[in-house]
């Protein structure tokens, strides 16, 4: 049955390029949506169907060995919620019609590859996935073909292609010592004594170009820029749930199920997660540019998932695995709260604006749900999955990680603070009297991720019976 | 034995052309040629699958990423273009010696290499490798080659448009 979720968007993809296209293009943005929504709600709904290993009814050729845990299905529902926001914000931010069908047909590409991802069993497999999200990312980056989306674009292609070739070594070499690629058998070949020094090389390379992936610090020159120059309905696409795909489950999958954690391992995880939380708030409390302060804030909270992973306990997974959920939850609306803004004002900046709460009140009260739940307080979401690293931590006797996780939190309020007084907060700025709320269409999206938010909050022992803490069961 | 000397001239004679050619598109076709040769020689070689990997990440998913790279820079004059040749020229005439001497001294010198590895798949059916073992990844391969046809449309025409 996963394999559906492959096979559903590629056939909406020829179906949508057939040579009567100009029909099939108004009904496409309805065909993206239906995709989407059916994708969340089906995993959210009923998991045991993605569980069941029914056979395919699809013929040999599309019977995929896949496999889904708590954790991919976590990861399925966030790609399917994220992508649908990402769509209704292109239809009103993506104006002229060729430009929103490319952006769909790309969607529907990289949803592909990001469902993929999740559910392989095997490492070449993950990396030609791997490669169509990638590559669906630098097109859509360059969507607006400015010099800033171009050279975002670029930065990101680049830095991509060096994690790339690191990978791909470092499959060659698992390729050499084991055989085989599936995650079984490396994970077999991994404990023979005989391979030590590849084996360690094989971890080292792999895990470096996750690294640059997820955009952790110092890894991370490529993230601003291109988050920041992106078209709106991109940036929430690739902070909302691409890079926590591409970089950052990758890296929870591989570290916990194939290579298995060491101390050394542990430390380092540990140490750059830190980094990343306490560096990444530092530089976005020192941004005047609303996205690109998002942006930072993203290789802030990045750091929060890195940590706990490093930390590797069942509970620690767990809270990672619910911080990814919650982050993509309000980033995304974080970044649809930058587009409003944007839509009304024409301005990316958060300096010269103030007092739009007034003005724009469904923007202003959701954009204070997501920042209460980035900065960690009750009831919101953020808070379960920031609680349950912490307790984590100090249950794992990592008291100064704890207190470094529960002390940046402070920097997160601060950075947020900023921002919500120079645009939300205080009079009308001069110029900005005339500003109105922005259409029901955009409104739409925030409220349903605000109310995600909160919603988790308050049923966050549900949640976390449920789907969470099984999260944390992938430990071999 | 004839047939092995030809693939590894063809080797030689592509992987040149692709760093001597000033091109930068003529160039990944040289890549992805020089790789199907390699690919080739790994089937004549019992390495099947490595056959597959290189086929398919150097033949058919680099291309299409180098392709999308190229695609944002921007095209040369013809002055600097005559400019680049002569450069080219002058910087690599070399390669093609070094190249003869390094084949003809690792023919006298054969390093033993005393790592031991599990023995590769003894699958020598391509078809079994494409079509029933690797058929996910050869589905992922048609969707970057997709990917890379919307980028192509995206920053080519529409650009020229």
């Amino acid at each position: 049955m996963p394999s559906l979720l492959i096979l559903l968007p590629l056939s909406f993809l020829i179906i949508l390029n057939l040579p009567f296209r100009d029909i099939l293009q108004r009904a496409s943005f309805w065909v993206v949506a239906f995709f989407c929504l059916f994708q969340s709600i089906a995993v959210a709904l009923h998991p045991f169907i993605f569980w069941s290993a029914l056979p395919d009814p699809y013929g040999p050729f599309f019977s995929f060995r896949l496999s889904v845990d708590n954790l991919s299905l976590i990861l399925l529902f966030s790609i399917g919620l994220v992508s649908f926001v990402s769509l209704v914000i292109s239809r009103y931010t993506l104006l002229d019609n060729k430009q929103r069908f490319n952006f769909l047909n790309l969607l529907l590409i990289i949803v592909i590859g990001m469902n993929a991802t999740v559910m392989v069993t095997d490492l070449f497999s993950l990396y030609v996935f791997l490669e169509v999200t990638s590559l669906s990312s630098f097109i859509l980056i360059s969507l607006k073909k400015d010099k800033l989306a171009l050279e975002g674009a670029f930065k990101y292609i680049i830095l991509s292609i060096t994690a790339t070739l690191a990978m791909l070594s470092a499959i060659a070499l698992f390729l050499l010592i084991s055989g085989d690629t599936s995650f079984v058998a490396i994970y077999g070949a991994l404990g023979n004594p005989q391979h030590v020094f590849f084996s360690k090389l094989a971890i080292g390379l792999f895990i470096c170009g996750l690294l640059v992936k997820s955009g952790i610090i110092p890894f991370h020159g490529w993230l601003p820029d291109a988050y920041s120059s992106s078209p709106n309905s991109v940036s929430v696409l690739l902070a909302g749930i691409v890079t926590k795909v591409s970089g950052v489950y990758v890296l929870m999958r591989m570290v916990v199920s194939v290579f298995g954690l060491n101390q050394a391992l542990q430390d380092i995880l540990m140490f750059l997660g830190c980094l990343s939380i306490v560096l990444g708030a530092l530089a976005a409390l020192g941004q005047t540019d609303f996205k690109r302060m998002l942006s930072y804030s993203s290789i802030s909270q990045i750091g929060y998932i890195v940590l706990a992973l490093g930390c590797g306990s069942s509970l620690a997974i767990a809270g990672a695995a619910f911080h990814i959920l919650n982050h993509a939850i309000f980033k995304s609306l974080l970044f649809a709260n930058a587009t409003a803004v944007e839509e009304k004002t024409g301005n990316g900046s958060i300096e010269g604006l103030g007092g739009l709460a007034a003005k724009m009140p469904f923007t202003g009260i959701t954009s204070l749900a997501a920042f209460l739940s980035t900065a960690g307080i009750p009831p919101f979401s953020g808070f379960w999955s920031k609680f349950i690293i912490v307790l984590a931590l100090w249950q794992a006797g990592q008291y100064t990680y704890a207190s470094i996780a529960l002390l940046a939190s402070v920097l997160t309020l601060a950075y947020f603070l900023i921002l919500q007084r120079n645009v939300f907060f205080g009079k009308v700025a001069s110029g900005l009297e005339g500003v109105r709320e922005v259409r029901v269409g955009l409104i739409f999206p925030q409220v349903l991720l605000a109310v995600l938010t909160l919603g988790i909050g308050l049923f966050a022992p549900f949640f976390l019976s449920n789907f969470i803490l099984a999260a944390g069961n992938i430990l071999k | 034995m004839a047939i092995n000397i030809i693939l590894l001239i063809a080797l030689l004679l592509a992987s040149l052309w692709t760093v001597m050619t000033i091109r930068l598109i003529r160039s990944v076709v040289g890549l992805a040629i020089t790789s199907a040769i390699l690919s080739i020689i790994m089937f004549k070689l019992d390495a099947p699958l490595a056959a597959v990997f290189e086929l398919s990440v150097c033949a058919g998913l680099i291309s299409v990423i180098f392709v999308t790279t190229i695609s944002f820079t921007q095209r040369l004059t013809q002055e600097r273009l005559k400019l680049r040749r002569k450069e080219r020229m002058g910087k690599f005439w070399y390669l093609p010696l070094i190249i003869c001497t390094a084949a003809i001294l690792l023919s006298f010198w054969r390093p033993s290499l005393n790592f031991q590895f599990p023995a590769p798949l003894k699958e020598t059916d391509a078809r079994n490798i494409l079509w029933n073992m690797r058929h996910l990844d050869l589905l992922g391969q048609v969707i970057v080659l997709l990917a890379g046809a919307f980028g192509v449309v995206i920053l080519f025409k529409e650009e020229k448009r």
